[in-house]
């Protein structure tokens, strides 16, 4: 990560004259922000730690170093293997979703006008809103006394349409959350990618009569993957965290059908008191993550260099 | 594109149209139908087919502001305006405390090059993209045995987890958009490097820092599972706080409605008020508006 271009290089003239007091300057002026946040990575090789033990709050006495049993445990076990599930199809549904309607929302509003304008910050306003609130937004409107979703749905023939508490459809719900939530956010970054693009290639294009679906493919699309690339990797690694939104809509139910990996760490933290199991599933969790989180970093980068330059 | 005759360029129009009237409808509808709703009587909230014509009331936000909720089986105390202050006071201090600490090394990683800089920088935007229960189950444990479980200060440190992140890598872009040579300058002018950075350097990335401060406050507010680990009922912000509301049973729905039209305002305004900044701050500094 060391090998990025640095904008600092001409700077670091400025007070390179400095005395060697000056030299500690820059670890002075970072270290407390590191500090601060450090205190809080102890728990994190704590939580590493635990996931080594057999630990359960309720039975102290049997706590004991178990190496890597409760990982190998998983690998029969049914209800981790449907927490992999429902993670993944949580991810994949509303990544894949938020991507191509973020995309055609934002060709829809290239062109800088007003009423565009108007329309994409009105459209930030969902994702300004709390994801747990949001969830009870929808909980509200999918109540099957008063739900004016469920209402709207009656009308189309669904007259029993139970929504988030049936677990046929809970999946749909928390997607659907997740998709009002979070589309703007695809959204915003692409449309700030469209219009930074340059005109000429458009410009080429439209002289020369090239049809509009070459021009989408060979030229809109191409130049525009960064940002695509960018903003996919940010919501696939929120989007495989979740945990707002299915736990204010669900607590994970009904049943096991919405057990993601948070919701199922935090309930079998507190509720079965098994703080070995809870570290393992995140320590999982925290693997995939940091995986793709390294992806992600180079690709943040590229577009971060391309945004701030180099001088 | 070269030829598109009338009647299909109509056409395309009238798509282009409606798809945008679709989009608005379903992203703005919720937020519409919420705020209708905390206006409105249990009575008028139960009608069916539901209405967009009603007498309003405030009924449902004075029973919130005094704390005592009409339920089925009588009055119930619930201080949600505990939970709006505890939001406010959350959010604001450790937004403070972010900018304190975010500044300075957003500084040293913009202008110095120095051994581990990168890597400090990035260990600080990975804090971002870690997995919140990995380090909040373990934590809760912690939090008892240092007497912070269910205090202020635990809370506001955990928070820079959120703000920390965000304001660092916003006001490090600003930085090194600004030109050193201005400080340079005023350096060769005999001034001290601390007199450089107060005077100069974060003047000039005045506005990134207010941004960057804004957008803080607002994921901040919005955070959700901190608290619900860390916390108890005094000290819960509203996005607990009104998960509360869903669950306690009785409660009449035009003061949920009300009670989430509290909690998602202050966010929704200052997004407004912040929107030319928001890419920015939601990419952490990698793309621009």
């Amino acid at each position: 990560m060391s090998d990025i271009a640095h904008p600092a290089t001409s700077a670091a003239r400025v007070h390179a004259a400095g005395p060697r007091a000056a030299r500690l300057l820059p670890y002075l002026l970072s270290l407390p922000a590191l500090l601060v946040c450090i205190g809080i990575l102890v728990p994190f090789g704590t939580a590493a730690w635990y996931s080594l033990q057999r630990y359960n709050l309720a039975m102290p006495f049997m706590r004991g170093f178990v190496g890597f049993d409760t990982y190998l445990d998983f690998l029969g076990d049914p209800d981790f293997w449907n927490t992999v599930e429902v993670s993944a199809i949580y991810t994949a549904a509303t990544v894949i979703l938020e991507l191509l309607l973020g995309l055609a929302i934002a060709l829809l509003l290239r062109e800088r006008s007003p009423l565009n304008n108007a329309i994409s910050v009105a459209l930030l306003l969902p994702l300004m809103t709390a994801p747990a609130i949001a969830a009870l937004m929808w909980k509200l409107m999918t109540n099957p006394g008063f739900g004016v979703l469920s209402w709207l749905v009656s009308r189309f023939g669904l007259a029993d349409f139970k929504w988030a508490s049936d677990p046929h459809t809970a999946m749909l719900t928390v997607v659907l959350v997740d998709i009002w939530v979070y589309t703007p956010f695809i959204m915003i970054l692409l449309l700030a990618g469209l219009r930074s693009l340059p005109t000429q290639p458009f410009e080429a294009a439209r002289l020369d009569g090239v049809p509009a679906r070459f021009v989408f493919f060979r030229i809109t699309l191409p130049m525009l993957m960064p940002y695509i690339v960018t903003a996919t990797l940010f919501r696939l690694l929120d989007s495989i965290q979740q945990f707002d939104i299915v736990y204010a809509m669900t607590q994970g139910g009904p049943g096991d059908s919405l057990m993601v990996f948070q919701v199922r760490a935090y309930l079998e933290f507190f509720q079965y008191t098994n703080v070995g199991r809870s570290a393992a599933l995140m320590m999982i969790l925290w693997a995939l993550t940091y995986a793709l989180s390294n992806v992600f970093v180079k690709q943040w980068l590229r577009l971060r260099e391309r945004t701030h330059g180099a001088y | 594109m070269a030829r598109i005759d009338g009647t299909s360029a109509f056409l395309a129009r009238g798509l282009r149209t409606l798809a945008l009237a679709v989009i608005v409808l379903f992203f703005l509808f919720p937020i519409l139908w919420i705020v209708l709703m905390s206006f409105q009587t249990n009575e008028q909230i139960l009608r069916i087919p539901p209405s967009l014509l009603f007498d309003p009331t405030i009924v449902n936000y004075r029973a919130l502001i005094s704390g005592k909720l009409v339920t089925a089986a009588g009055q119930l105390d619930l201080p949600f305006m505990r939970n709006l202050g505890n939001s406010v006071l959350l959010s604001s201090v450790s937004v403070l405390l972010s900018l304190v600490l975010g500044v300075p090394a957003a500084y040293a990683f913009a202008r110095f090059r120095f051994r581990l800089g990168e890597n400090i920088a990035f260990t600080l935007l990975s804090f971002r993209f870690a997995p919140p229960l990995l380090v909040l189950l373990p934590l809760s444990l912690y939090f008892q045995d240092l007497g912070l479980a269910n205090t202020y200060t635990g809370l506001v440190w955990v928070y820079q987890l959120i703000c920390l992140p965000l304001i660092l890598w916003i006001v490090r872009g600003y930085f090194e958009d600004a030109s050193p040579d201005i400080e340079y300058a005023y350096r060769v002018d005999g001034h001290s490097w601390w007199r450089a950075f107060t005077r100069i350097a974060i003047p000039l990335a005045g506005p990134g820092i207010a941004a960057a401060g804004l957008l803080a406050f607002i994921f901040a507010w919005n955070n959700f599972v901190f608290a619900l680990i860390l916390a108890s009922a005094d000290k819960q912000p509203v996005t607990v706080g009104a998960l509360a509301f869903v669950t306690a049973s009785g409660i009449q729905y035009g003061q949920i409605a009300a009670a989430i039209v509290l909690s998602i305002l202050p966010t929704l305004a200052l997004a407004l008020y912040a929107q030319r900044w928001l890419v920015e701050g939601l990419s952490l500094g990698a793309v621009k508006g």
